[in-house]
This record gives structure tokens, C-alpha cells and sequence, in this order.
């Protein structure tokens, strides 16, 4: 037994020290800073997050995140389970899994671009030069803002979201499908059971634990939404959220203790989510 | 049990056939979402061979159309731009190393929280990956200060264990729950033969791991060459240091409007990390797990 | 045994690595000019400029860079803000910043970050006392005027005004009469595009402080911008609504509220110069020169587009303006020489002729801008007897950012001016601190 500590001890210490240095220590910083004022100056208390609570823009903030978290998991662990599965089964597997992960390889910056050529808007008297109010138009109805439309905006930000990362669960669970043995898949399809059966009951509890990485990391992105938000509307027009609003606190306005606050409310969020993963765990695996 | 091996293979490559011929929803519905996925990054394409006076004023599939207007322009100004050819050894300098050092040390840790028993592992985990949901911009200035007083802003070495650790929770996540999933009786039976942990992690874990170490290896990649912020912050702009990122952000003036430039920009930094991606497709191979159970 | 093995191995390839970046580091010595003998050493310098900016500010530094045998390194980001503070606060900041408005300055001044400028550059010879002012904070000079602005210029096409016997209006009632005229003949008056990112809604506070300025004078412009009066006042909301006037009319925008908030700024630009045009008038600053000659490079300076100075309201001859400042974080050899040089107007005449650059510095000869346009806004800048620096490039940021929510919140819900107003009132409440 204390040799397996001293081991483990030596395997875990790269990871360790490069977590706590990194990752550990700002955390604990930004707990500190988060009950100073805004110049880290002098000590506040619960201040910084009264102000968060009882700003109207916070729930606004939430909201979206809720959004993002139900729709932009669910549609990327679906999409991504279907898209692997189904790939599997076909010669072109290769090229319809790389169109698939294409625009995980393309920057913020250039998800900014294409995403306003799918949403430019135009007045309905001039041609419309955006794809989707192009097939709006096509389709005989009337453009839609999509970004500054405040009932529409934050799906349109979340399907790109959705667009963009697919290609990661689908990825992950690609790579978890080709895990499982193909002998299993045979003895099942010799025994009788249709596609759909052996997906349910064979293919599915196989990839547990895979799609339960690709599901935590989603959720987790989903409050942690930042880079397209800032690059698209930057919060505006009710898109805000989480992230975006500690950015702008921390770093536009200079708010620090404003900022760790949110930053705080943040790390928080995921404690539910940490709840459900340890009584998966005590339940073992 | 190799024979048979052989001719359940040979069966399913030729019922495989058989069935995809056949299956005439599964293509609709496949074909139908990688159309769908393909029109964002199309119109990008699209408008990097349209001049900048005909991005503004029309939309990209009329360029199809008569007067066809295509032209290298954007392309060529990207590609002469001051800096360009250094910022994408840079970034190359940045990624690489960085991606390799999360692979060997975020490998190094899921073993241990995988096949390694101490007191503690489970909720030691649990906090490893609890950590992924730190935001990245919340570290930048404790972290800055660190490596201001260090003496380390602007050094490669810095960027590299930065990046490293923000990957880790992720990469030590995903390794982990690829480990665990690994036949126990195997290590198991290597253990009774006297092997060290050691053994078991290079001979029979990481061998068998190799996709899950593929896919982490293109994300980590993937996330490091478009990262724009860290470099900025911890690494500095100026021109022997930055990667492409800032490089292509100076593309566009102080307006940002001049994005047609961005257009070209964005398909000439994505060669790269798709070179890679295809690379690595390999690795995604059924059967590496069913050889070595065989074996 | 096998556990040293690995323990050598990564002992040695930290070593390898740690070898590696140390090359990496001593990168950043200097590599250019021909010094007579000592080393001045190199300067950063940050900003948000690129592309065509980038490359002529690199050619402004060269002349320095030759002259003293230092290097001008330029950073760029369109985010300065938000790296430039996590530089500061991280303790490595850039030698100089070139900010895009005073407000940054103040801010990094009052935190002690900036290193006064007084005993670096001498001011008085080459600029206004209100640049100089502007400049400074609690009596120390801690900016440089560089490259400035004006805001006070509507854009249109002279060519096509007589054609259609339109004249240049000079008060606020011809401006109004003259878009009457405009709509009755079946063309939209005005041009207006707010979409910019995360600044999106700049061009509307534009408009409304050169209402405001011209409304109400120059003492309550201060006092507005300082916060002596809240953002409820009647001079403020008057403003508001005058520029609702032009916003809200029908057909006066094509496209309306919807076009206005989706058009980016500079396409915004080119409606009055399409053939056959679709506005009658465009209103943003001289930099829009730029825009106009780019989109239609066939089109003639001074005869297919120009632009008049804005109307007057109660007060006449008033300009608004902007102009990027530049700071000093670290006092070094290098940065003040770069600064010395900066500071004499000749040394930007090469800027000056390339264009889509004006400076308030009376040392750059006007005859270097290229055309009489550029030479008229130059002159506004230098002329006007009333000048005052655009408002909410003065505010503190946290103000200016509810400014610019406000403005897109008015112009979706117009009939809540009140509540928008008292919203950013009480943002402004605790922004100055």
C-alpha cells in the first residue's frame, strides 16, 4: 500500500503542480478578490454579490445559460451519437466525419466571420446577402434580424455553438465506438437482433462511459460560453451570459471584485452537475 | 480462432456492402446533415475568391453566377503579409510541444486514478475534473504576475506549461475513462507476472489507448493553434514570438472591416490542423482492442 | 528499477525543452538599425491599429528607428482594453499604448500604472491648450495626441445635390426641411448603420453628442460629460429625442430601426454613393473618407462625395471629435526617444500623405493630406473655435458601455426613453469612482 502511494504520488505530480500553479491558485485567488472592492482595495463582504443578484441583467444571464446548457448539449450529444453511429456503418465514414469536425478546426475569430455571412440582415427592399434571410426570402417570407432580434438571438448563437462543437462528441464517441469489439456486434446480429436493438442494447451501455465525458465536458462548456458570444454580439441584445458578463466586468470596466463574484457564481454552477458524477460513482461503475 | 477471426471479417465487409447499398435512409439522412454542416464553411470558401467591393454588396452563392468575379487577392495578401511565414512557425512552436507535454502528463495521472489504488483517488478526481469549469480569463492576470516575477512572460516554456494545464482536466477526464475501460484481466494478469506500473502503463495501456490519445491529441492541438488570448497576454505580440492568431488579427484595422482579408485568413491557418486531423484518422481503427484481447 | 527509467526520461526532456525556450527568449533583443555604437534597445508599443494603419505607423517608427538605431516593436489587438489590462495588472505591460480614448488613460493614470510625460515631450509649441488638457490628469501630463478626428461631418454627394437642387443646410430646421425634400422625391434621407461588435451603437452617440453640443453649449457638454448633471436632464433627453427625429421618422432610414441596428457602420457608408443611390445623407466622422474611397475607388474626392460640417442649433461653430492617445508604462531610454520623435508633427508626414489620417499636432505641414478634403477635416480640427473631444470616449467605461446599450434599447423600445435614461443614471451613480 505505501508503495502504491509513493507511485501514485510520482505519476500525479507533473499534472499537480502544473494544476495548482495554474488553475488551483487563481481559483482561490478570485474567491479572495471576489469579497474586496473593485480595485482590490478594501474589504466589502458580501457586496459584489448583492450587486450581482439584484441586477436585472443577471437574470437575463442565467437564462441564456440554461439555454445553452439543455439545447447546445442535447443537440451536440445527439447529433454526435447519431452522426458516429451512423457513419460506422458506411464506406465514405471517413469524409462525412471530417465534414463533421471541420469547424472545430476553425478559430473564434473566423466562426465570427461565417456566422454573419448565415445572418447578415438587410431591409427588405434590398436583396438580402445572409444565407438564412436568403432562404427566408426564397421561401416568401420577410428577413429576420437574427442578432438583434432579442426572441430569436440566442438560438441563432447556439446553433452555431452546435455547429461548431459536434465534431468533438462525435470525435469522442467515434473513437469509443471503435473500443468496442466487433465480434460483439456480430454475435449479437447472428443471434437476431436488429439495428436498432443492438444500438439500444449492445452499443449504447458499451459507450457509457465515453458519453459520459463528452456529456460532462458539453455541460460544462455551456456555462462556460464565451469566445462566440463576444465575437458575435459581444452580450448585447440579451444574449448575455456568464462568462461574457466576468470578461467585460474584469476586463472592459476593470471590476475586480465584481467580476470574481461572477467568476465565483460560476465555479458553483457546476457543483449539482459534480453531485450527479459522485453518486455515479458510489454506485460504481 | 484466427480463421474464424478472418471469416467473420470477410462477412461483415461483404454484408457491410450489402446493407449500405441498400439502406437508402441511412445515406439520405447522413448526406442530408453533412450538407446542412457544409454551407457555413462553403460560403467561407466562397468568399475568400470574391473581391472585397462584391463580399459587401452581394451574397456569396451569386457568385456562381455571371459576372463571375473570382480572384486570388485575398489570398495573396494574406500570404505576403509581413510575418506570416515566421508567426506559423511560431505557432507550430507553440502547439506541438505543448500538445505533447499534455499527452505524456495528462497520460501519466489518468493511469494513476485508473489502475493505481491510494486513499483518496476517487474524490482527487472528482477535483481534477471539477477543475474544467474554471474559465480560462480568470487565471490570465494571477498567472501573469507569476510569470512577471518568474521573469518567464514572453518564453515558449511559459506558454507551453500554461496550455498544458489548461488542457489537463479535460485530457486527464477523457484518458481516465478510456483506462478504466481497459479488460481488467489483463493488467491483472500482468500484475501476478511481477510487472510494475510502469510496464503496464507503456506495454499494454498506452498501446491500447491509441485513439483516445489521437483524439487528444487533435483537440489539444486544435485548441492551442487557435488560441488567440493566452498568447497575447502571457506571450506578447511582437513579431519573433507571435503565432498566427495575432498575426491574422492584425489583418484587419482598427474599424474591423476589412474582414474579407479573414475570409482567407481563416482557410490558409485551418491547413494545417486538418493535415493533422486526417493524419491521425488512422488511429481511428476498429479492432486494435479485439487483437489484443485475441493475443 | 523501471521507475528511474522514467523519471530520468522526463528529467531529461525538461531539460531539452527548458534548453529550447531558453533560445526562444533572447529572441527579443534587438536586431535592427544601425546605431553609431550603443544599443538604445528596443520599444513595444500597443495598439489597436492594423492592416493599412499598422503598416504606415511601421513606417512613421522607421524614421526613428534609423535616426537612434532602436526597434519599434507593435502589438495589435482589437481587444486593448481587455489585454492591456491583464498586461498591467499582470505586471508586464507594454513600453507605450496608443489608446483609443482618454477615458483609458484616466483610468490607468489614477491607478498609478502611467508614467507622467511632463518632463519627456514639450507640448506647448505644437498643440492647443485643449489637447493639452485633455492630456492630463490631476495636473501631470500623461498623453500625446496622435492621430485625431473629426465627428462633425455628414457625407453626401455634391454632384448629385445639384442635380436635384438640394442645398447644404446650416441650421437644424434646414436639415429636417431638406430630408422632407429628399423623401417627398422618393429618396431615403439618411444613412445609418450602428452594427460594430461589441461597440455596436457608436454611430448613435455620435449623433446625439453633436446634438448636444450644439443644442446646449459647451459648458453643459462639460458638465454632462464630468456628471454635474444627471442623464435625466432636459438638455439630455432632448438631445435623445432629436436624434429620435431622424431614427424614427418613417422612411427617413431605409429599412428602419431593424436595418440601422443590422448594417455595419462602414457599409453603412456607402448608400448615398451607389448608383442609383440609396440615401441622401450619411452621418460619421472623416475617417468615413476612407470607407467611401475604398468601396468606389472610380469616385472623385470633393466631386462625387464630400461633406458638410454639421448644423447648428443654438450654438455655432462647434466640432466634435476623437483621437488616439499615447501612454507610457515604462519609463526606459528607448521609450522616451521613441516619444520625443513621436512628439514632432513632421516626423507623421508620411502618414499624413498616405491618407485616413489627421493629427492635431500644428507641427505636420497641411499641404502633406492628400486631397482638400483631408485638408478640411484636418482643419476643423485645428480651426473650430468651439472643439470638444467626443463624449463618450470621455466617460469611464463601465458608463460608456450602458451608453451604448442604452442607445440600442431607445431604439427598440422608443417610448421608454425615461427608464433608458434612468438606467444609465444609475450606472453613471457609481461609475466615477
Amino acid at each position: 500500500m505505501r508503495r502504491n502511494r509513493l507511485i501514485a504520488l510520482l505519476y500525479l505530480a507533473p499534472a499537480g503542480l502544473l494544476l495548482s500553479m495554474f488553475l488551483v491558485y487563481p481559483v482561490l485567488n478570485t474567491i479572495y478578490l471576489s469579497f474586496l472592492d473593485n480595485d482590490s482595495e478594501q474589504f466589502v463582504g458580501w457586496d459584489n454579490y448583492v450587486y450581482l443578484f439584484t441586477s436585472p441583467a443577471t437574470l437575463v444571464v442565467f437564462r441564456n445559460n440554461i439555454l445553452w446548457l439543455v439545447l447546445f448539449t442535447g443537440a451536440c450529444l445527439v447529433i454526435g451519437l447519431l452522426m458516429a453511429v451512423l457513419a460506422n456503418q458506411v464506406r465514405y465514414e471517413a469524409i462525412a466525419k471530417a465534414i463533421i469536425f471541420v469547424p472545430m478546426a476553425v478559430s473564434f475569430t473566423a466562426a465570427g466571420v461565417i456566422w454573419r455571412f448565415m445572418y447578415i440582415y438587410r431591409a427588405p427592399q434590398f436583396g438580402q446577402t445572409g444565407v438564412m434571410n436568403a432562404l427566408l426570402d426564397v421561401l416568401g417570407f420577410d428577413p429576420i434580424p437574427w442578432i438583434s432580434n432579442t426572441s430569436v438571438n440566442n438560438y441563432a448563437l447556439i446553433a452555431a455553438g452546435i455547429w461548431m462543437w459536434t465534431g468533438f462528441a462525435l470525435v469522442v464517441v467515434s473513437a469509443g465506438l471503435k473500443g468496442i469489439p466487433s465480434e460483439v456486434i456480430e454475435a449479437a446480429r447472428i443471434d437476431g437482433a436488429n439495428e436498432r436493438q443492438i444500438f439500444w442494447h449492445v452499443i449504447l451501455p458499451m459507450l457509457k462511459s465515453v458519453l459520459v465525458v463528452v456529456a460532462v465536458t458539453l455541460v460544462i462548456n455551456s456555462l462556460k460560453v464565451f469566445d462566440l458570444v463576444y465575437v458575435m454580439t459581444f452580450g448585447n441584445y440579451d444574449t448575455d451570459v456568464l462568462a461574457n458578463r466576468m470578461f467585460k466586468e474584469m476586463f472592459t470596466f476593470g471590476n475586480f471584485g465584481r467580476a470574481s463574484a461572477v467568476a465565483v457564481v460560476l465555479l458553483l454552477a457546476i457543483i449539482p452537475m459534480m453531485a450527479v458524477n459522485i453518486r455515479r460513482f458510489r454506485r460504481g461503475e | 480462432m484466427a480463421e474464424h477471426a478472418a471469416a467473420v471479417k470477410q462477412d461483415t465487409l461483404g454484408t457491410r456492402m450489402v446493407r449500405a447499398l441498400g439502406r437508402g435512409p441511412l445515406h439520405v439522412a447522413l448526406i442530408a446533415i453533412c450538407l446542412a454542416w457544409m454551407v457555413p464553411t462553403l460560403g467561407l470558401l466562397v468568399s475568400s475568391f470574391r473581391p472585397a467591393a462584391a463580399i459587401a454588396t452581394t451574397g456569396w452563392w451569386t457568385a456562381f453566377s455571371t459576372p463571375f468575379e473570382f480572384t486570388l487577392e485575398n489570398y495573396q495578401q494574406v500570404l505576403t503579409t509581413q510575418g506570416m511565414g515566421r508567426s506559423f512557425l511560431n505557432s507550430v512552436m507553440i502547439a506541438l510541444p505543448a500538445t505533447a507535454i499534455t499527452i505524456v502528463v495528462a497520460a501519466l495521472a489518468a493511469y494513476a486514478f485508473s489502475w493505481i489504488e491510494f486513499p483518496g483517488r476517487d474524490w482527487l478526481f472528482l477535483v481534477v475534473v471539477g477543475l474544467l469549469v474554471v474559465p480560462l480569463q480568470l487565471t490570465l492576470i494571477p498567472v501573469l504576475r507569476i510569470f512577471a516575477t518568474l521573469g518567464w512572460t514572453g518564453s515558449f516554456f511559459a506558454i507551453w506549461l500554461a496550455h498544458t494545464a489548461y488542457g489537463l482536466p479535460f485530457a486527464v477526464f477523457l484518458l481516465r475513462n478510456f483506462f478504466v475501460a481497459l479488460p481488467k484481466d489483463l493488467l491483472e494478469s500482468a500484475f501476478l507476472d511481477g510487472a510494475s506500473h510502469f510496464t503496464a502503463f507503456r506495454r499494454i495501456v498506452m498501446p491500447l489507448s491509441v485513439p483516445a490519445l489521437a483524439a487528444l491529441g487533435i483537440f489539444q492541438f486544435l485548441w492551442l493553434w487557435n488560441d488567440l488570448l493566452v498568447a497575447l497576454v502571457y506571450l506578447g505580440g511582437v513579431r519573433s514570438v507571435a503565432p498566427m492568431t495575432v498575426t491574422i488579427s492584425n489583418l484587419v484595422n482598427s474599424f474591423g472591416s476589412s474582414w474579407h482579408l479573414l475570409t482567407s485568413a481563416a482557410f490558409i491557418s485551418m491547413i494545417l490542423p486538418l493535415v493533422i486531423f486526417f493524419a491521425l484518422q488512422r488511429y481511428f481503427v476498429e479492432g486494435i482492442l479485439a487483437g489484443a484481447v485475441k493475443g | 528499477m523501471k521507475r528511474w527509467h522514467a523519471l530520468l526520461l522526463m528529467s531529461v526532456l525538461a531539460i531539452a525543452l527548458l534548453a529550447v525556450s531558453a533560445c526562444g527568449t533572447q529572441e527579443d533583443t534587438t536586431d535592427g538599425g544601425d546605431g553609431d555604437g550603443e544599443e538604445i534597445g528596443s520599444v513595444s508599443v500597443m495598439g489597436v491599429w492594423g492592416e493599412g494603419e499598422l503598416e504606415a505607423f511601421n513606417e512613421v517608427a522607421a524614421g526613428w528607428e534609423d535616426e537612434s538605431g532602436g526597434t519599434m516593436e507593435f502589438e495589435g489587438t482589437r481587444d486593448l482594453s481587455a489585454i492591456l489590462r491583464a498586461r498591467v495588472s499582470g505586471g508586464n505591460p507594454p513600453d507605450l499604448a496608443i489608446l483609443p480614448n482618454p477615458a483609458l488613460m484616466q483610468d490607468f493614470a489614477s491607478s498609478g500604472d502611467l508614467v507622467s510625460i511632463d518632463d519627456v515631450v514639450d507640448l506647448g509649441g505644437s498643440y492647443a491648450q485643449t489637447w493639452v488638457d485633455l492630456g492630463s490628469v490631476d495636473g501631470s501630463l500623461y498623453g500625446m495626441f496622435v492621430k485625431a478626428s473629426t465627428k462633425s461631418t455628414v457625407w453626401y454627394d455634391p454632384a448629385g445635390f445639384e442635380a436635384s437642387g438640394y442645398e447644404v443646410p446650416e441650421t437644424w430646421d434646414e436639415l429636417m426641411a431638406l430630408s422632407d425634400q429628399m423623401l417627398a422625391d422618393g429618396l431615403a434621407p439618411w444613412s445609418i448603420g450602428l452594427e460594430s461588435g461589441g461597440a455596436s451603437g457608436w454611430p448613435a452617440t455620435d449623433w446625439i453628442q453633436e446634438i448636444y453640443l450644439t443644442e446646449s453649449g459647451p459648458d453643459m457638454y462639460d458638465q454632462w460629460v464630468n456628471h454635474e448633471i444627471p442623464w435625466t436632464d432636459p438638455s439630455v433627453k432632448s438631445a435623445w429625442e432629436r436624434f429620435g427625429e431622424v431614427a424614427f421618422t418613417e422612411g427617413y432610414v431605409p429599412g428602419g430601426v431593424d436595418a440601422m441596428l443590422a448594417t455595419p457602420f462602414a457599409d453603412a457608408s456607402f448608400l448615398p454613393f451607389e448608383d442609383p443611390p440609396q440615401a441622401g445623407m450619411f452621418f460619421l466622422g472623416s475617417f468615413t473618407q476612407g470607407f467611401i474611397a475604398e468601396q468606389f475607388p472610380d469616385q472623385v474626392a470633393g466631386t462625387d462625395y464630400d461633406f458638410f460640417k454639421f448644423v447648428e442649433i443654438n450654438e455655432p461653430g462647434t466640432v466634435t471629435g476623437g483621437a488616439d492617445v499615447i501612454v507610457m508604462f515604462n519609463d526606459t531610454p528607448a521609450t522616451r526617444s521613441l516619444l520625443e520623435y513621436l512628439a514632432e508633427g513632421e516626423n507623421w508626414t508620411s502618414w499624413a500623405e498616405a491618407g485616413g489620417f489627421a493629427s492635431p499636432n500644428q507641427g505636420l505641414d497641411p499641404a502633406s493630406y492628400p486631397d482638400d478634403l483631408a485638408r478640411n477635416a484636418a482643419a476643423q480640427l485645428t480651426d473650430s473655435e468651439i472643439f470638444r473631444f467626443d463624449a463618450d470616449d470621455l466617460m469611464p467605461s463601465e458608463l460608456q458601455t450602458a451608453y451604448l446599450q442604452g442607445v440600442l434599447d431607445y431604439l427598440q423600445n422608443p417610448d421608454n426613453l425615461d427608464q433608458v435614461l434612468a438606467d444609465i443614471e444609475t450606472v453613471a451613480a457609481t461609475a466615477y469612482e
